[in-house]
Parts: structure tokens; sequence; C-alpha cells
């Protein structure tokens, strides 16, 4: 039977916000003028702080081993949790146990010294990460090798570009050698050569046995790296399973970000025998997802209303388009050869995509329809939606956001 | 590997609202490497981008020095036979430089390193600890120049001189004790940022460091209360004992005084670590 590693009991922290101070530190005028004011009876004019609970009644653990991933919007209390985790800051109630020597990485390059050159930051930046001199010497060559910058070794920092500044500094995080491996979204900072030498080393960290838990807003990282995941909302644990299934949950319950309504607007044609009222997004089990995600299944759904009567030839066409209003795709009934001669009764119309080929971003879409050889309704740029990062190729890897907008499968040989 | 299993169950991290680590002493001293690199942080930033780099190391103390020989002049304080003037000048300037900035650093060590205590996790009081480690250098490049000076006067101090670690760790503890206290202070209420200086101004009046604790001991006009209240102040004990490490018997430590100004250092100390280590969970929230 084996211990869990990490296990937290009714985990909990509360802030008490201040609303109309500026700075988070107290001046001790404040603190003199309130003293006195509660000695003559009066009670400090309140109200204008409250309590905010960052964590709430978090419960879960985790086995040695597992590669965890926290999933949750801004402010869901992700990056508390890690905190707390790593001791920086006390929670306000609950518990929690640690089995084994924990490191975190909330920030690239904490520490970091501009004045100092990169040889120096590499032995700063490792005593502050909790590795002795000797462990940094023996790794020494190893970090500059995964930074690639040794021939700026004796470059101050701060004349680095930012791109070797993030390396520099991962790749000292990276060669740590902790039993636990705390990772706050730090691969938003980066190119994408970068993110996959990241999620690499991340992936031999924790082939070696090791734990690690791991933040992102990047789904495509988040299902490549992680064996299990953990979904938080406002504090409070949601869901905590296989990474899969906390992420889809995720996606779809994040927000009604993706709902478009239509039926009021104006600025459309056609002779109204159909009229488009809403557009979402779903996934194929018919559930609400706030964006699409490339390489997951997605349902654009149309809800439309009819006008009494017969509905004969229903002919119905999307037309995607990138943010530069460039026509990227056209999904239509005419080219999929899925004739409806009669539409009678219709209320909605799914468009099935299996595995969404957009990559990350937002896309416009216009709306047409025609019935019987007549237009009925036509909206032009009626909305957008997005598309969040999503693994594609099983390899947890896309293309840079400036190569291209569709991903396909496709495969090299070399003869 | 089963015993390192069966140690971690025996001995996991607790996490739990103002849990105090039994094993704070402990990690404080695995991080003291960290303590290390900081101070050397410190050194090795200081003097970037100046022109005339750690010449200033130099030339501070010597300026110090300087203005302090002129103060006991003007005022005609007493010297006793013997003992050139810049050298007792010199044995209370150099402790009292070291407590300043031992003091003035460790005071200011959290806020200026918010980014660290907010991203990381270590003993806070690593913080304080080495910024004291970067007035030590300071204080033996500052040895140096006494050590000049004893030469050109062509004086030797005598066997007392080995009990000057002694009182170098007393100025320490009294520049911690003091320092932990309104570092932890200065990260809820700033205004400790404005105190430490009038303090470093203030102490040097009440301090003998212009003058010699003789003048205050010895002085039949200056009643006992006030006596008392002088010798309250700890960083007595350490120029007192400084002069006897340096000029023995010519200047011998008036007891009474000593001792108090021992006991306040270390009532200081016991104070500053006690208060620091009760707020320390709160730093990353609060500062």
């Amino acid at each position: 039977m084996s211990v869990p590693i990490i296990t937290a009991e009714g985990l909990g922290k509360k802030f008490i916000l201040h609303h109309q101070q500026r700075e988070r530190y107290t001046a001790l005028r404040d603190v003199i003028g309130i003293k006195a004011r509660s000695l003559i009876g009066r009670r400090p004019t309140g109200g204008s702080s409250r309590e905010f609970w960052a964590l709430k009644d978090l419960s879960f653990t985790i086995d040695e081993g597992d590669r965890v991933g926290i999933v949750g919007r801004n402010g869901a209390g992700k990056s508390t949790l890690l905190k707390v985790l790593s001791r920086i800051v006390d929670p306000t109630e609950g518990r929690a146990e640690i089995r084994g020597r924990l490191a975190s990485l909330l920030e690239v390059g904490t520490g970091f010294h501009p004045e100092l050159s990169g040889r120096e930051n590499i032995y700063l930046n490792g005593a502050i990460l909790g590795m002795s001199r000797f462990e940094i010497t023996a790794k020494f060559d190893e970090i500059v090798d995964f930074a690639e910058v040794e021939r700026f070794l004796d470059t101050p920092v701060k004349r680095y570009s930012s791109g070797m500044y993030v390396r520099l500094a991962f790749a000292v995080a990276a060669h740590l050698e902790p039993e636990i491996l705390v990772v706050d979204e730090v691969l938003a900072v980066g190119d994408a050569e970068f993110q996959r030498k990241c999620i690499g080393k991340m992936k031999e960290v924790s082939s070696g046995g090791r734990t690690v838990l791991f933040v992102s807003h990047n789904m495509a990282a988040i299902q490549n790296l992680c064996t299990s995941a953990m979904y938080l909302s406002h504090g409070r644990l949601v869901m905590k399973g296989a990474t899969h299934e906390v992420v889809s949950e995720y996606l779809r319950s994040a927000e009604k970000g993706a709902e478009v309504h239509l039926a009021d607007r104006p600025d459309r044609q056609g002779n109204g025998m159909v009229r488009f009222t809403d557009f979402s997004l779903e996934d194929e089990r018919g559930g609400p997802l706030a964006s699409a995600q490339t390489g997951s299944a997605v349902v654009f759904r149309f809800d439309l209303i009819a006008q009494p009567g017969k509905l004969k030839n229903l002919h119905l066409a999307m037309g995607i388009d990138d943010v530069h209003g460039q026509r990227i795709l056209h999904l239509s009934n005419e080219t999929t050869g899925e004739i409806f001669p009669d539409a009678t009764g219709c209320s909605r119309v799914s468009v099935h995509m299996p595995r969404c080929p957009l990559t990350p971003g937002s896309y416009g879409f216009t709306l047409f329809s025609r019935v019987n050889g007549e237009i009925a309704d036509y909206i032009f740029n009626a909305g957008i939606f997005h598309v969040e990062a999503g693994d594609f190729f099983g390899t947890g890897r896309l293309p840079e956001s400036d190569q291209g907008a569709f991903v396909t499968a496709h495969h090299f040989t070399i003869s | 590997m089963a015993i390192i299993a069966s140690d971690r169950m025996r001995d996991p991290i607790i996490i739990a609202p103002g849990a105090t680590s039994g094993r704070y002493w402990r990690d404080l001293f695995r991080f003291r490497s960290l303590l290390g690199f900081l101070a050397w942080r410190d050194v090795m930033v200081r003097y970037k981008q100046t022109a005339i780099g750690v010449s200033w190391a130099v030339i501070r103390p010597l300026l110090t020095l300087g203005a302090m020989w002129f103060v006991g002049w003007l005022f005609g304080s007493t010297v006793p036979k013997g003992i050139p003037r810049i050298l007792l000048v010199a044995a209370a300037t150099l402790p009292w430089q070291l407590f300043a900035s031992a003091f003035d650093g460790s005071a200011s060590s959290l806020i200026t390193n918010t980014n660290l205590i907010t991203k990381v996790f270590f003993p806070r009081m690593v913080l304080p600890l080495s910024t004291v480690l970067v007035s030590l250098i300071d204080f033996a490049i500052a040895l140096v120049i006494l050590l000049v000076l004893m030469l050109l006067h062509a004086y030797l101090p005598g066997p007392e001189v080995l009990l000057m670690p002694v009182f170098l760790l007393l100025a320490l503890v009294a520049a911690l004790g003091a320092g932990l206290f309104i570092a932890a202070l200065n990260v809820k209420y700033r205004d400790f940022r404005y105190v430490v200086p009038f303090i470093i101004q203030f102490g040097v009046y009440v301090t003998p460091v212009a003058f010699s604790s003789q003048d205050i001991y010895g002085n039949a006009a200056i009643p006992e209360a006030m006596k008392f209240l002088y010798a309250c102040n700890p960083m007595v004990a350490v120029i007192d004992g400084f002069r006897f490490a340096l000029f023995g018997g010519d200047l011998p430590i008036h007891w009474p005084g000593f001792i108090t100004s021992v006991a306040a250092s270390l009532v200081l100390l016991g104070l500053g670590i006690r208060y620091f280590r009760r707020t320390e969970k709160g730093f990353a929230d609060t500062i």
C-alpha cells in the first residue's frame, strides 16, 4: 500500500480585500486612526473591505509519480494552491501533508539579477531554488547546453534577449531534482521551440518517477504531459480525474462565451423563410463548449425559426474567416451532398466537425441559407468563436501561430 | 528505497494554519548556501557601474573616521595618555559602522526582496542574515584600515585584542535583534523605513563614538538614572569592548554598564526573533 505523496484536507485560503487601498501594506497612521476611533466608541468606517476565499474546502491526494495538470479560469485559485503547497503562503484553514522534497517554479527567472552575468545568475538562481553549490556545479554544463547561452555566459543578463533570458531561467529550474516539481504557467513565455523543449524536459523529469504539478492554460500541453488533472473554479475543486475528461469538462463548462444571439440582428438579407436565432458550440454529446479545440470534435449549432408551411430544398452554408477577414473555410450541405428536399419542422442545424483542423485563435463566421432556390437568410459577419490549443497530432505540438490557420494529418518519409 | 519511504511517512511536511515547523532551524541551516549567494550577489552588484568601484569600500569608512575624529577633537573628549585620538575614534567608528550597515541592511532586506518572498519558499530569516554577512565583509575592509593606522602610529595592542571577535559577535547580535524586528514591521508598516535612518543618525550621539564611556560613567554631574539609560544602549557594550580589546587596561570596562548593555542586546535579539517568527508566515500575503 502506498501513501499519497501529497494529501490535502479541506484547504482554504482567505484574503481580505480592501477596496480603497492602493498598496497592500498598511500605514501605521491608519491603524492608529482606527484604534483611536474605536477608543472613543466609534466603529471604524468599515464596509470597504470584504472577505474573499481564493481556495475553499480543497481535498485531494496525489500519488507518487503522478503528473497532475491543474486547469481553471484566471482567478480560480490555481496559483494560490501552488503557493500554499510550496509553503510560500499559509493556508487559512485545512491541512496538507507533503512527503518529499518539493521544488516550485512559480515564475521564470525569480531572483535573476540583471547586473550579474549568465554564469553568476545560474548559481544564484540555483541557490534560490534550493540547490547546493555542489549540485549546481554538477549540472552546470547541462544547464548551459539546454539554455543555449554558452557564448554569452559572461555577459550581464540585462543584455540578453528575452528569449535567452527565459531559456536560461527555465534551464536552471528544469535541472532541479526534487521528488515533487510544482510548475506554474511558465510556458506562456517563450516561443514554440522553447515550449517544446520545456514539455520534453518535464516529461523526462517525471519519467524518473517524480511527481509533477503543472498549471497551464495550454490544454495541448496539459493533455500531452499530464496523467491526471484537477479542475478548479472559484477556489473549489470541481473535478479530478483522467486528463481528457477533466479538460473537456473544463472547456464545456468554462463560460457561455460561445453563444451568439442572432434573432435580433437587423443587418440581414433574405426573404425570411428561415431565420437564424442562435449560434453555439457543442461537443459530440450535445454539451455546450466555450470554445472549440484543435483536434477535438466540435459541433456548430444553429437554432432557427422557419415560417409555417413547407420547407423545401434547404441549403445551408457557413463561411469561416480568419482575424483579417480572409475567408478560409466554406462549410455547405451542397458540397457534402447532404441535401434536404423536405426540411419542414426543422428548428436546428448542426455542423459536425470530427477533428477541428483550425489552429488556436479567433474566427469570424458568416451564415447563409437558401430555401427552394431563394435566399432565405444571410448574415454577413454573424459572430466570432474561439479555438483553443489541443493535441491534434498526439505530440502536444502545434505549429507556431503565424504558420497557418490549419493543421491536417500528414506524415513524413525519407528515402 | 524502503528506508526513504518509511522516513517520509514518519516525517511529512505539515501545512496548516499557523503550523510552526519544528524543523525551522534545520531548514535555515539547509539554506545556508542561499545565504552565502545572496550576500555574494549584494557585494557583486553594489559596485557595478560605478567609476571607482571597490574604492568606495575604503573611502566611506575613511571619511566617517575623519568626521568622528574632528568632532571628538572639537569637543575635547578624554583621550588616555599614549593612545592616538584617531585610533580611539576608529575603535568606535568601525563597530558603529558595522552595526549601522547590518541594521539598515537587515531592516530593509525583506522589502527589497519582495519578488523572492512571493515566489519562492525559504526560511525568511535568510534575507536579514545575508545582509549581516555583507556588513561583515565591509567590516573586514575597514579592519585593514585600522591595521594601517596602527602601523602608522606604531601602536601594538595587548593580548586583550583576542577578545575582539566576542565584541564583534555582540555588535551583530544587537544589529540583528533590531534588524529582525524592524524588517518584520516593515512588511506591514512601511513607516519603519523612515525610522531606521533616524535611529542610526540619532544613535551615533548617544553611543560613545565621538566620546568615550569614561566621560559618562566618570562624570558625577550625570544622575545614576541617566547613566543606566545610557547603558541600555546595546552598542555601548560593543564599543567599550572594542576599545578594551585594542587599548586594554588604559580603557577598562565599566562592568555594571557593560552587563546592562549586553543584556539589552540579548533581550532585543530574543524579541526580534520572536516577532519575526510570529509574523513570518504572513509575509508573502502582506508584503
